[in-house]
Order: C-alpha cells, then sequence, then structure tokens
C-alpha cells in the first residue's frame, strides 16, 4: 500500500543508518527521530483524508458511468426527444432535456453576467462607505439563499402576483438569483488581483478611471472571470429545486421561454426515477451521466480560455 | 516642451494625517532635480501630488499651490486626468501592462485616449522606444508582450509609454530601486538625456545616484515617525553634497544619520 512507503522508508533509514558516517551525538539523534515520526504520522493521515474524500467522488462517478453509458453510445440518444415514449418503451433520447438546460442556462448567463460583473467593478473600483457595504452583505445573503427559496421567491412574484403561467422564463429568472452571488464574488477575486500598480501606471498616462478599468483592469482580469462565469453557470445548470417549482417537464421539445413547459436534464431524471421498469431507469442514470458530461465540458471550456487567455509572459 | 513647477506652502493629508508640511520649493525646466530623505519622509508623497496622482489614495488631498508655469494645479475646475497628461509619472516597479504587447504599451497613453492612425502611432512609438533607448533591442518583436522583458528594459518601456504622450514633466518615483547596476546605469544615462526635453523629478534612495544624475537636490526628514515630512533644504547637487547649509543634511549624507 502506497500509505505505508514513506513510514517504512524513513524506518529503513533510521536501521541502517548512513556508513562510514559518525554517529550524531543521543540529544540530537532523539529530536529527530521523534519529529521523523510525527511527519510520518501525518503523511499517513493526510493521504488516508484524501482517500477517504476520494470514495464517495469515485463510488458516484462509477454507478453513473457505468449505469448510463450505453444509451449515450446510441446515437438516438442525442437527436430524439421522449415524445411518445412510455415508461415500458426503450429508445427516445434527451435532446429535449439537454436543449432546454442549456437553453435555460444561456438566459441565466445572458441576464447574469452583466449584472454581476458590473457590481464586481462597483465594489471592487468604486465602492466607499455604506453603500458599498451594503451590497457587498446583500451579495452575502444572496449567497446563502437555498435555492428552493429562490424558486418559491420567483413563484411568489411571476406565478402568484403578476398571473403568469410557469415558463422557462421564470425558471432563468431564479437561476439568475443563484447565480449572480457567486459571479460576483469570484468576479471581485479576480478584480482585486489586479495589481493597483497597472491603475496607477494607467492614471499617470492621463488616462481616466472607467477607460482604465475598461481596457486594462477587466482585460487583466478578463480570464479569471470567464472560469468564475462557467463554474457559476455550471453550479446553476445542475440546481434542481427551482426548476421543479417552475419548470414542469415535457417529453416534447420545446424553445418557446415564455410559453408552455421545457424540459431539463434535472427534470427529466425527476421524471422516471421512481419507476421501477428498465427502460425507464436506465433513461434516468444516462440523463444524469449527461449532466455530468454537459458540466464537465463547460469546466473544461472554462480551463482552456483561463489558459488562453491568461496573461501572457 | 519643459515647465517650470513653483510650490508654496504646500501640506499633504491622507484623511487627517498630516504626511508633509510646508513644503516650499522650485523645480526648473530642463535638469533633474532630486529627492532625498529617509523612509517615510514624504518624498514620494509630495511627489505624487505634483500629477495629482497622491488623490487616488481614499482621503489624499492637499493644501496650498502647485504651479505650473503659470497656471495651477489644484485650481477648482483643473481636471486631474488633463494634469496627470501633462506630468508624466514613472513607477519604483516596472509595470508595463500585462495584456498589452510591447507596441501597444507605448501606444496606451494615447490608444486609450482615443488617437487614430496607424501611421502616426508607429511613428510615435518608435520616436518614444528610441527615446528611452530600447528601440534596437526591442524593434524586431514589438508585437512581443511587454511582460517578456527583462526589469531594466521593462522599465525602459515604462519610460517609453511615459514619454509617448509628451508630457512637460516627467516624475520618477525610484525608478531604479527594482533594478541591477547595468539597468540602473542604463536608466541614468536615459535620464541625463532626457533632461534636455523635459523637467524631471527624481525620487531616489541612492545618494551616489542623486549626485550622479541631479542638477539640484531636496532633503527631506521628519521630526519623529507620526509627525509629518518636511522639506529641510534645497539646493544645488554640488553644494547639498559638499557643503549643505542645515547639519542634518550633512548627517544624513555622510551616512551620520540616527
Amino acid at each position: 500500500m502506497s500509505t505505508a512507503t514513506p513510514a517504512t522508508a524513513v524506518a529503513r533509514t533510521r536501521a541502517a543508518g548512513r556508513p562510514g558516517s559518525p554517529q550524531p551525538s543521543p540529544a540530537l539523534s532523539h529530536k529527530a527521530r521523534s519529529r521523523e515520526l510525527k511527519n510520518a504520522a501525518a503523511r499517513v493521515l493526510v493521504w488516508l483524508a484524501f482517500l477517504v474524500a476520494l470514495v464517495p467522488l469515485v463510488w458516484i462517478l462509477w454507478s453513473v458511468v457505468s449505469q448510463g453509458y450505453h444509451l449515450l453510445l446510441d446515437s438516438g440518444w442525442w437527436t430524439h426527444s421522449q415524445k411518445g415514449i412510455t415508461a415500458r418503451r426503450q429508445g427516445g433520447g434527451a435532446v429535449h432535456a439537454i436543449q432546454g438546460t442549456l437553453l435555460q442556462g444561456a438566459v441565466t448567463a445572458a441576464i447574469s453576467v452583466p449584472v454581476a460583473v458590473m457590481t464586481a467593478v462597483y465594489l471592487v473600483e468604486y465602492g466607499r462607505g455604506k453603500l458599498a457595504r451594503a451590497v457587498s452583505f446583500m451579495v452575502d445573503i444572496l449567497t446563502g439563499i437555498p435555492s428552493i427559496v429562490a424558486g418559491l421567491f420567483i413563484y411568489a412574484v411571476w406565478v402568484t402576483t403578476l398571473g403568469f403561467q410557469r415558463v422557462a422564463f421564470a425558471v432563468s429568472l431564479s437561476l439568475v438569483l443563484l447565480m449572480i452571488p457567486t459571479v460576483v464574488r469570484s468576479t471581485e477575486e479576480m478584480l482585486k488581483l489586479v495589481p493597483n500598480e497597472l491603475r496607477e501606471a494607467s492614471y499617470a498616462l492621463g488616462v481616466p478611471k472607467w477607460k482604465t478599468i475598461v481596457r486594462v483592469v477587466l482585460p487583466t482580469a478578463f480570464s479569471g472571470i470567464i472560469t468564475g462565469i462557467l463554474l457559476g453557470l455550471a453550479r446553476v445548470m445542475g440546481e434542481t429545486a427551482p426548476l421543479l417549482i417552475l419548470g414542469p417537464y415535457t417529453k416534447s421539445i420545446a424553445t418557446d421561454l415564455f410559453g408552455g413547459y421545457m424540459a431539463t436534464l434535472p427534470t427529466m431524471i425527476n421524471q422516471d426515477r421512481t419507476e421501477s421498469l428498465q427502460p425507464a431507469v436506465d433513461r434516468v442514470w444516462a440523463a444524469a451521466l449527461t449532466l455530468i458530461l454537459l458540466i464537465l465540458v463547460l469546466n473544461l471550456a472554462g480551463r482552456l480560455i483561463a489558459r488562453l487567455g491568461s496573461v501572457r509572459k | 516642451m519643459a515647465k517650470r513647477i513653483d510650490v508654496s506652502d504646500l501640506n499633504v493629508y491622507y484623511g487627517s494625517f498630516k504626511a508633509v508640511e510646508g513644503v516650499t520649493m522650485t523645480v526648473e525646466p530642463r535638469s533633474v532635480t532630486a529627492f532625498i530623505g529617509p523612509s517615510g519622509c514624504g518624498k514620494s508623497t509630495f511627489l505624487r501630488t505634483l500629477n495629482r496622482m497622491h488623490e487616488v489614495v481614499p482621503g489624499g488631498r492637499v493644501e496650498g499651490k502647485v504651479m505650473l508655469d503659470d497656471e495651477d494645479l489644484y485650481a477648482s475646475g483643473v481636471d486631474p486626468v488633463a494634469v496627470r497628461r501633462t506630468v508624466g509619472m514613472v513607477f519604483q516597479r516596472p509595470n508595463p501592462f500585462p495584456t498589452m504587447s510591447i507596441y501597444d504599451n507605448v501606444a496606451a497613453g494615447l490608444k486609450l485616449n482615443g488617437v487614430r492612425g496607424k501611421k502616426a502611432l508607429d511613428e510615435v512609438v518608435e520616436r518614444s522606444l528610441r527615446g528611452a533607448n530600447l528601440w534596437t533591442e526591442v524593434k524586431d518583436r514589438l508585437g512581443k508582450p511587454g511582460a517578456g522583458l527583462s526589469g531594466g528594459q521593462q522599465q525602459r518601456l515604462c519610460i517609453a509609454r511615459a514619454i509617448a504622450v509628451q508630457p512637460q514633466v516627467l516624475l520618477m518615483d525610484e525608478p531604479c530601486s527594482a533594478l541591477d547596476p547595468i539597468s540602473t546605469l542604463a536608466i541614468e544615462d536615459l535620464i541625463s538625456e532626457l533632461k534636455s526635453t523635459y523637467t524631471i523629478v527624481i525620487v531616489t534612495h541612492n545618494m551616489q545616484q542623486a549626485a550622479r544624475v541631479s542638477d539640484r537636490t531636496a532633503f527631506f526628514n521628519l521630526a519623529a515617525t507620526g509627525k509629518p515630512g518636511k522639506l529641510v533644504e534645497v539646493d544645488d547637487t554640488q553644494r547639498i553634497f559638499n557643503n549643505p547649509s542645515v547639519k542634518a543634511t550633512e548627517d544624513y549624507i555622510s551616512g551620520r544619520f540616527g
């Protein structure tokens, strides 16, 4: 077992000693030995903790991949919807749900990103005093809102108060509430990383503050901001609670944001999860794997953009 | 191009803390004026008031007058942004824009202020890089990132960037403190060349440097930590280093200080 190696290695070196070298005095060697033992113990502990943390991760991935992969290999999965397909029957695809998730994610991002990035710019570049503290506090509170509360809030506004139907756009609105705080926080961190010297260099050239932000600060932080946005998006795309409240499932492809139901991967998973018939169970696993893959792709895209856009040396 | 700076009775504050007190001095055009003094005595702070850069620190403000020829930099209605176009600045650590190429770094001041036209920009970039003694080293890689240059080259790039907007005055805040002796020498040579065109003010901790490059030297000191810094005396560099009129100056220069 690999975790034991460092400890045994230490023990071996101790036992053999270095041939030809004089023995250290007892006081010195005693101290060294107790420290090395502690070091070895800490190392074993850290490795164990790492392995323990890895167990659920590998477990989840293994069960989802092993039970879901075969449907993903079928090209119909990526081209067909579930229209007319019952739990008893095999076949059909997830394109309606994939499309819905991507569409709602895109709308969510289109609304959240400008608001969140500008909020972060305000907090880092302009915010002083009471207002800035209030805004920062609000963002903290938003960060802590459970997703089901965001869903219920939008339901109260959209359906109960305004009298509209439960549509995809309402889902996006609730996801906006969840996405804004994470993007504000990540963008803030990235803007804070931009050295003040660069801002001063720009001011010293007679460049106004707003232009310094647009042309120097934001480009310098660009890759980090994009990474934060994609990670935030990946997170909200897996959200389920607001979808259960605001986005009823449908088996057909739907693209209308303001009318009718629109399927998403989380609601597709939820739809069939209580079924005992094998074709439906298979589809649940496959949809789960598809969602994981989708988020994985977003994460990878985020990293790629971060690498391409990172400050060149 | 170069302008004279006349400072009278200037107090500089950060919030309620008085950082510099009662500075009155004249900076001659087409010459190099060096500010020397112990750390925390307010030389950099005072330097930054000459192009209103200290205002970017929250709470930074001044009392008194800074005249650039016959214009008061602190008169109401004066735009700090316009002041900074006239009075350029080079910082302690080289700070080229990391997202920009060498060319774009030099052209940044003009581009960001809306100057268009490739030909005009090409000319300015070449002239500024030549002016900063950097042209021959970088002319074949103008498209490469500015952050890829050595420290000394980066600092000369920053000088090129500062002179590209054709300021009247060039402020340098310890421009060599992050550089090795060879790069320092290159910058000092450059300063001697630039003084025929610009008014140059340089803050330095290196007294040999002040003696080498400057025509006039101002010695700043502070009574104790927490007290405001003061201008002790300003005179010809020769005089300051050989026969200063104040005892504290002599002590500082000869290394007998505190």
